[in-house]
């Protein structure tokens, strides 16, 4: 498993995943679950190393919402490449609930799912690959544009249309009038 | 219709070459066949019983006759000659060599066409009303909104593994041609209370194994707000559908056990927080969308009442075309011509490559060079003036094209079934064809009327038995195939579900049974009354006597 960060690959991890019901230790970066975040944030909060929370796939986002200033990790579980609720709960916490610190896709991610998780909001994957740089390059490769405004702030080409093209009649333009271009 | 830019076309393009790269991957056993396989589905790609299937969208139905030129070129070299329409108004070829697939889908791009989502646990091809922008009771042609939804669900990343298939249909008409209340959403145009155009939102009707006509979900939303409220319900749907069991993972299952107020009340709040943000549709672009789907150069002319009087009486096959296939155009001097692809003995919805090409040559003749697909399985040419109708018909008869049955008995919607299909129980194509022979007799056929008979050769419905006035659903009882008949199914602006006759009838007596039902209708019809008004009328019993009274019929064992 690699872990790449806003395009580079990041040799160790920072983060210390405590799993459910383990003590926190009292210093260094942590990645802990809902519950135990839940259960302490005042104290968590007050730490001065890192927290992260790894939100499962059947947890919702709507719990962090008033947590998105104090983590500098959210991790979102994708158990398997076919469960996409984790897309949603990206959008949501960047563009919802104002999220702007790492939002790390961990569980099954590979390749022809970075396209999406990039679109909708992840800027961190732990990927099962052999080369996970060369898996991004190629994911960001494939499209150029894109019809829908989401998570990661590019335009898409619903915008672009009424920027590159102010609104215009397609009957005035010979490039756009369907009649003049029946072999297309 | 609609014409690509450069963002779409750019789109399109890239998606094939993507698609050559992950099928290349698959080759070079890079990317095993569990990984594959959703991709090769959102390309449009199953594997069925003996080959590939490929399922290419055609966008709320609407093609050109250089699209439908491309599609004769496709079946001729790539298939065995042939293409079958369906019900989600696409076009399927059954012989596809995965290799090839790239290269198809290249072709597709250069007519403007694609695969993109024709399968798979996404937004699939958005169907409307096949009368779109001709039909008389028509408050807005709906296209212009298909549009918009069609570019807002493709590659959506947020909505690319939804727990199960979605499936949107519109119309702007009264009349529900386009069975939105069997959809995960149906859109259905009507005018508020000051008169203004809106959709009232449908959601969670389906066919497949639990059937659900869909709950209205609001009564009126005005068109600008349509995609920011189908977000909502997506998200709502993505967030909180079952993925633990696939029978139970449509949006029809979730509403259902929430229940329409709970479920509503979910997606008003969602919506309230994006309703007035990024998909709140630009007024600019809507009418840069609306500006494809303005009306042709129609002349301006009277109806043609007398002339086209005296060559009906002239002509009983004519005559029997125009009353069952040609239909009212808002627009005086045109009407609207369905091509019926039920031919006797032939299976519903096929057309070869030779009948494709043919058939484009004819829009451009008749119908400005466009043409539409039905979710009957049937083509439209919607734009043909009277005075060319009598030309049209004579050369839809030496295509074998101009069969008479549009609406009535023969005009049988099947799923390809066991001859083709991997989930299939049974054969559904001889049923459809046993039964369109039949009726092949014209007079028996307008005799008996509007009626609806759908075929599905297993329980997920493809041939949308459930809807059907006669449904026939194709079972597998140890290692036998059994009918079962359903009646009272409806997908119109009245729809309902058929109601279960009784155990399934071998093949062989399917037939008979239909004949016995219809021949039940015409002895209770009372005036002009179609086979669902008396069906309605009378209820089950009459007709389950006369399916089960003969002991030599085999049934099913319960």
């Amino acid at each position: 498993m690699a872990l790449v960060i806003d395009g580079k690959l990041v040799a160790a991890d920072p983060f210390v995943r405590i799993a459910a019901g383990a003590a926190v230790p009292a210093n260094g970066a942590v990645l802990v679950t809902l519950a135990t975040w839940t259960a302490q944030a005042d104290s968590l909060a007050q730490r001065s190393d890192p927290v992260g929370v790894l939100l499962g796939s059947e947890e919702s986002p709507a719990a962090l919402a008033d947590a998105v200033d104090k983590l500098q990790l959210i991790a979102l579980d994708f158990p398997t490449f076919r469960d996409g609720r984790a897309y949603s709960y990206a959008r949501l916490l960047r563009e919802r609930y104002g999220y702007t610190g790492e939002l790390r896709a961990v569980g099954d991610v590979q390749l022809e799912q970075l396209h999406y998780m990039e679109r909708t909001g992840f800027n961190a994957f732990e990927i099962d690959s052999d080369d996970p740089v060369r898996d991004l390059e190629i994911a960001n490769r494939d499209f150029s544009t894109w019809y829908q405004p989401s998570g990661d702030r590019r335009q898409a080409a619903t915008r672009l249309r009424s920027g590159v093209r102010p609104a215009q009649d397609p009957s005035q333009d010979p490039s756009q009038d369907p009649s003049q271009d029946q072999e297309a | 219709m609609y014409r690509y830019d450069e963002f779409d076309r750019t789109l399109v393009d890239e998606r094939v070459e993507q698609f050559r790269r992950q099928v290349e991957a698959r080759l070079s056993g890079d990317l095993d066949e569990d990984r594959f396989k959703p991709l090769r589905l959102m390309n449009g790609l199953y594997l069925q019983l003996h080959a590939y299937m490929l399922r290419v969208n055609v966008p709320y139905g609407c093609m050109s006759s250089v699209q439908l030129r491309r599609l004769a070129h496709i079946a001729r070299t790539y298939d065995k000659g042939f293409g079958h329409f369906t019900t989600r108004q696409n076009i399927q070829y059954n012989w596809i060599k995965l290799e090839e697939t790239p290269d198809i889908l290249a072709e597709l791009a250069a007519v403007e066409m694609n695969a993109m989502q024709s399968s798979g646990n996404c937004v699939r091809n958005i169907t409307a009303d096949h009368y779109a922008g001709c039909a008389q009771d028509e408050i807005q042609d709906p296209r212009v909104w298909c549009e918009i939804l069609r570019q807002y669900s493709i590659l959506n990343p947020e909505f690319s593994y939804l727990p199960r298939k979605f499936k949107l249909a519109v119309t702007g008409a009264p009349r529900d041609r386009a069975a939105v209340a069997v959809h995960d959403i149906g859109l259905r145009m009507h005018l508020n209370d000051a008169g203004e155009p809106g959709f009232e939102v449908i959601v969670g009707g389906g066919q497949g194994r639990t059937p659900v006509v869909g709950k209205t979900i609001r009564e009126w939303i005005e068109p600008e707000h349509i995609v920011s409220y189908v977000e909502a319900i997506l998200r709502i749907y993505n967030m909180y559908g079952r993925r633990d069991n696939m029978y139970k993972a449509r949006i029809k299952i979730l509403v259902n056990a929430l229940g329409i107020d709970k479920y509503r009340e979910l997606v008003e709040a969602e919506w309230n927080e994006i309703r007035e943000g990024v998909l709140k549709i630009d007024p600019a672009e809507a009418e840069r969308i609306d500006a494809y789907f303005q009306p042709p150069a129609y002349e301006h002319m009277e109806n043609l009442h007398a002339e086209l009087e005296a060559l009906r009486s002239a002509d009983d096959a004519f005559d029997a075309w125009m009353r069952s296939n040609v239909v009212a155009h808002k627009v005086a001097g045109y009407s609207i011509v369905n091509i019926s692809l039920k031919a006797p003995g032939k299976i519903p919805g096929d057309l070869s490559a030779a009948k494709m090409d043919a058939v484009a040559d004819l829009a451009d003749e008749h119908s400005f060079g466009e043409l539409r697909v039905s979710h009957r399985q049937n083509l439209v040419f919607t734009d043909v003036r009277q005075g060319d109708l009598h030309t049209l018909w004579q050369q839809l008869c030496e295509l074998e094209l101009a069969t008479p049955n549009i609406g009535l008995a023969s005009d049988i919607i099947a799923c390809p079934g066991l001859d083709y299909c991997a989930l299939a129980n049974a054969r559904s194509i001889p049923i459809a064809q046993d039964i369109g022979q039949y009726f092949s007799g014209s007079l028996k056929l307008q005799q008996v009327g509007d009626l609806t008979i759908n075929v599905s050769g297993c329980m997920n419905a493809c041939g949308h038995h459930h809807v059907g006035n006669i449904g026939i659903l194709g079972v597998d009882k140890r290692g036998k195939e059994f009918f079962q008949l359903t009646l009272g199914g409806s997908s119109d602006e009245h729809a309902s579900l058929g109601d279960r006759v009784g155990p399934g009838l071998p093949q062989a007596e399917v037939p008979a049974a239909i004949e016995r039902i219809v021949d039940t209708y015409l002895e209770l019809r009372e005036a002009d009354e179609r086979f669902l008004d008396t069906y309605r009328r009378v209820g089950m019993d009459p007709f389950r006597a006369v399916v089960y009274d003969d002991d030599t019929t085999d049934k099913e064992a319960a």
